[in-house]
């Protein structure tokens, strides 16, 4: 099976109905996507499958074998580009096991909404999962992303 | 992905790239100077490249507390280093050279990682600025006290150099066996708000490696099948039906009895493999009962007389008399359920074989610990036991592992394969919630006597299974057979109570039981503040005033409490509430720290929000402003979802949670507006990772009851009759 990951094609091996997630940190050794719970309820294994984020660990491969998959390896433009920004500015991160997920979620949400309101932000975020609870500044750092991107 | 595997290997690329400049301690404890050729045999903490780059060596483990950040800013501090282009190294596991100084061994814990290292840190900087200077004026022909150092750059008149470039002299110097550090007020960077996180970059890209990512050639992933039940033993298996999963490589039983290890070639086919095996276990001397049983249980242990008498002075006696003369007496019990850490990267480490022994890849926080007793498990010498730490996906509690038991099952499953197989052990989601090593359940029962508007005596009972007896901290925080952690917090209160008495009967279980994020004030501050404020009511008392009348002996750790309270009630507008929120206040000191925290709760057909938490804390001399702000958001967002509606709970011993879905952390929608507020201080820095966390969940308590008079006495709170919005 072929798949479009980060702009390039991989080859792989494992069956169709292995979750993607398993198939990007073992087999492709994609690491920056995290392994958190395994039923899609933490939001670590979030990735992009054509623009729209998804639990890599609840997505079987077979799946997405036609479609563009973004990892946070790959992850680009202005939306990415000024959550990172934004986040290191902030210093979201704790343990920042689950902030790949994180990132990829937000600028997700960016990208549909670049002005989100605080209600848009839980919406699109309450997903992810962090236990260090840094959402507070994870929250200002999406306001501060889109006035990066306004600006 | 590569990684470093040994300093070795490090030291090696070192060389290869030109001398490099390391300070540390030798074994007599001066400051020494060496080539690169020396460092194993001394201890650096500050090692500069030939290109100028200063790294710091950091012998604590980052789990987000913000320690690499931490450490290196004393050093950058007294070296006047470059931030921006400072490195941190993760220290290998090695007691000898890293110890943390209030324990004697390698570890993090009990908020102490800046507390121990604040001079330690700023010596070694001190030292490094010393050999540098000396080089600068000797290659200079100029005096050291006319040579300055400005963001890593030597300077003497129109002169400048890089660090690299004075490496290869400073290596002949000698440097200062006691280095003079700064004086406070030349400080640039200590203090300085809204310094950058060394880990931020890392962690935003993906880039940064923890234990689950670790990868080496021929590694094989082993996950155990568990005993449903804590103190199961396994009586056989059948992985027949497992042979059907694609990698799957094999299973075999524990030598403890504890479960079977499943092999598979990668962490997917482990997985799925051990969803195949069949396993028949003796529940003889498990855990059998279920939670309802376990509560009456800790109940029945407040009937009797405690086992121990944990105040300094305390008797029942005295206090009895105390109870019987007054004109009221409060009583309340508080039931405190089992938590589970939830780290968000499952406990997991790899192993693997070295030439003299083996290698541990682990977001490790008890190297002190696991070199010895994987040493014991496979017969090595525990100077051949490695330790490459790598970065953690959270803790709170629950890597500080006394016992080693998530390395020692790696280490079973590594030689159970021959001990030629690198092995990546991974705990699931599953096996984390289920697994124990739980904040102990606890219950307290609680009597009051008022008289004429005052305490007048105070008879406090908890029961708890010990987590310290029986593991190696036993003979340090046990005495006189009262475990420190379960009455810390009470026993120890500066509040001015008379006739106080706080008893303790240990609880018996199987289940495992282990510190969660600040230990036992997770439930002895909530009963405490709770009760205060019961008590205050009583009196007719403000909560606040209150307070500060049981605060006015004088003492410093009053004194620092007063602080807080005061800061903290003025911050939050303390008794004026917006229209529509009501306010709850919690004050403890932990870890050395002392915290207020006003919750502001709103009340929307019948449910409750958390809107607004302000937190004022007194930690001593602040070293980053900004990583204590962000201790305390977290140490209050992880309180606040445990305390809002988390429980572990037992049906016939077997857990009934199984992961996020009915273990539910506190999500983005729930996390309340947090202000921080530091009291200023020049005195010796404190602990932050946990001290945040004590006072939320009665402050929130508290501010529930104001909003619907309801007192919360069980835990969670969504069990017992909060509807949270």
């Amino acid at each position: 099976m072929k798949l479009t990951i980060n702009g390039q094609t991989r080859d792989v091996t494992a069956p169709e109905d292995t979750p993607l997630l398993w198939v990007l940190r073992d087999e492709l050794n994609l690491t920056g996507t995290k392994f958190g719970c395994g039923v899609a309820s933490c939001g670590a294994c979030t990735v992009h499958v054509d623009g729209v984020p998804v639990r890599s660990c609840s997505t079987f491969v077979g799946d997405v074998a036609d479609a563009d998959i973004t990892t946070i390896e790959g992850v680009d433009g202005p939306a990415a580009k000024a959550v990172q920004t934004a986040w290191r500015e902030l210093d979201v991160v704790q343990c920042g096991y689950c902030q790949s997920g994180q990132i990829m979620s937000a600028a997700s949400l960016l990208t549909e909404t670049p002005r989100p309101t605080d209600a848009d932000i839980e919406a699109a975020m309450s997903g992810n999962a962090c236990r260090c609870a840094t959402y507070q500044r994870v929250r200002a750092a999406i306001h501060r992303a889109a006035d990066i991107m306004e600006a | 992905m590569t990684i470093q595997t040994s300093r070795r290997a490090f030291l090696k690329g070192s060389a290869a790239a030109g001398a490099a400049l390391v300070i540390g301690v030798g074994a007599n404890g001066g400051f020494v100077a060496a080539k690169e050729t020396a460092v194993l045999d001394i201890n650096p903490f500050v090692r500069i490249s030939p290109d100028g780059v200063v790294h710091v060596v950091i012998k604590h483990f980052e789990m987000g507390q913000g320690t690499t950040t931490g450490l290196a800013t004393l050093v950058a501090e007294e070296l006047d280093a470059d931030w921006e282009t400072l490195a941190v190294d993760l220290a290998p596991g090695d007691s000898s050279r890293y110890a943390n100084l209030f324990w004697g061994a390698q570890g993090t814990g009990g908020s102490t990682a800046i507390a121990n290292s604040f001079m330690q840190y700023r010596q070694a900087g001190a030292a490094a600025r010393a050999v540098l200077v000396a080089a600068a004026a000797d290659t200079w022909g100029v005096a050291p006290a006319d040579v300055s150092i400005d963001k890593g750059v030597l300077r003497s008149g129109d002169r400048a150099a890089s660090f690299g470039e004075m490496l290869g002299k400073a290596a002949t110097m000698t440097p200062p066996a006691e280095p003079t550090v700064k004086d406070p007020a030349d400080f640039r960077l200590i203090g300085v708000d809204g310094l950058p996180r060394k880990d931020s970059y890392g962690k935003t890209k993906g880039e940064t490696t923890f234990a689950m990512d670790v990868r080496i050639s021929g590694m094989v992933t082993a996950v155990i099948l568990h005993s449903p039940r804590f103190g199961g033993r396994l009586v056989s298996f059948d992985a027949a039906d497992a042979a059907d999963i694609p990698g799957f490589l094999d299973a075999k039983a524990l030598p403890t009895g504890a479960g079977v290890v499943v092999y598979g070639k990668n962490t997917w086919a482990a997985i799925q493999a051990r969803d195949m095996v069949e396993a028949e276990w003796d529940f003889s001397a498990a855990e059998n009962r279920s939670t309802p049983d376990l509560i009456a249980y800790h109940q029945s242990l407040l009937d009797g007389a405690p086992t121990y008498q944990a105040r300094d002075g305390g008797d029942l006696a005295v206090t009895g008399d105390a109870l019987a003369g007054a004109d009221t007496v409060i009583e309340a019990e508080f039931l405190f359920p089992h938590l589970a850490h939830a780290p968000m990267e499952p406990l997991n480490c790899v192993i693997e074989p070295t030439e003299t022994g083996v290698r541990f890849h682990d977001g490790c926080q008890f190297p002190g610990i696991i070199q010895p007793v994987v040493a014991q498990v496979l017969g090595l010498d525990p100077a051949n036991v490695e330790v490459n730490t790598v970065y953690a996906g959270g803790s709170f509690g629950r890597r500080a592992t006394p016992l080693a038991d998530y390395q020692t099952e790696a280490a079973l499953a590594y030689d159970l394969l021959g001990r030629d197989t690198p092995v990546h052990l991974v705990w699931t989601r599953e096996d984390d919630i289920q697994g124990g090593y739980y904040r102990p359940m606890a219950a307290h029962r609680a009597k009051i006597g008022i008289k004429d508007g005052q305490i007048t005596g105070w008879d406090h009972r908890i029961a708890a299974k010990s987590i310290l007896k029986g593991g190696p901290f036993e003979s340090v925080l046990v005495h006189n057979g009262v475990d420190k952690v379960s009455v810390e917090g009470i026993k120890d209160t500066h509040y001015a109570i008379p006739a106080l008495s706080v008893g303790l009967t240990d609880a018996e279980s199987p289940v495992t039981v282990l510190w969660w994020r600040s230990v036992g004030h997770t439930h002895t501050a909530y009963a405490m503040e709770s009760l205060i404020d019961m008590a205050a009511e009583a009196t007719g008392a403000d909560p606040v005033d209150f307070r500060l009348s049981l605060l006015a002996d004088g003492s410093k750790d009053q004194h620092c409490l007063a602080g807080v309270l005061k800061l903290a009630a003025d911050k939050a507008g303390w008794g004026n509430p917006a229209p529509g929120r009501f306010q709850g206040v919690a004050l403890h000191k932990s870890f050395e720290s002392y915290v207020a925290e006003i919750a502001e709760v709103s009340v929307t057909d019948g449910l409750v929000k958390v809107e607004r938490v302000v937190c004022a804390v007194d930690c001593g001399l602040a070293i980053n402003p900004d990583v204590i702000r962000a201790q305390m958001e977290g140490g209050i967002g992880y309180g606040l979802g445990a305390i809002m509606r988390n429980q572990i709970t037992l049906t016939d011993g077997e857990v009934d949670q199984w992961n996020f879905p009915d273990y539910e952390p506190l999500r983005i929608s729930d996390m309340p507006d947090i202000q921080v507020h530091m009291v200023p201080s020049a005195e010796a820095p404190t602990g932050v990772g946990e001290p945040g966390t004590p006072p939320i969940g009665p402050a929130l308590a508290n501010a529930i009851y104001a909003a619907t008079g309801k007192r919360m006495t069980s835990l969670p709170m969504s069990e017992h009759g909060i509807d949270f919005a």
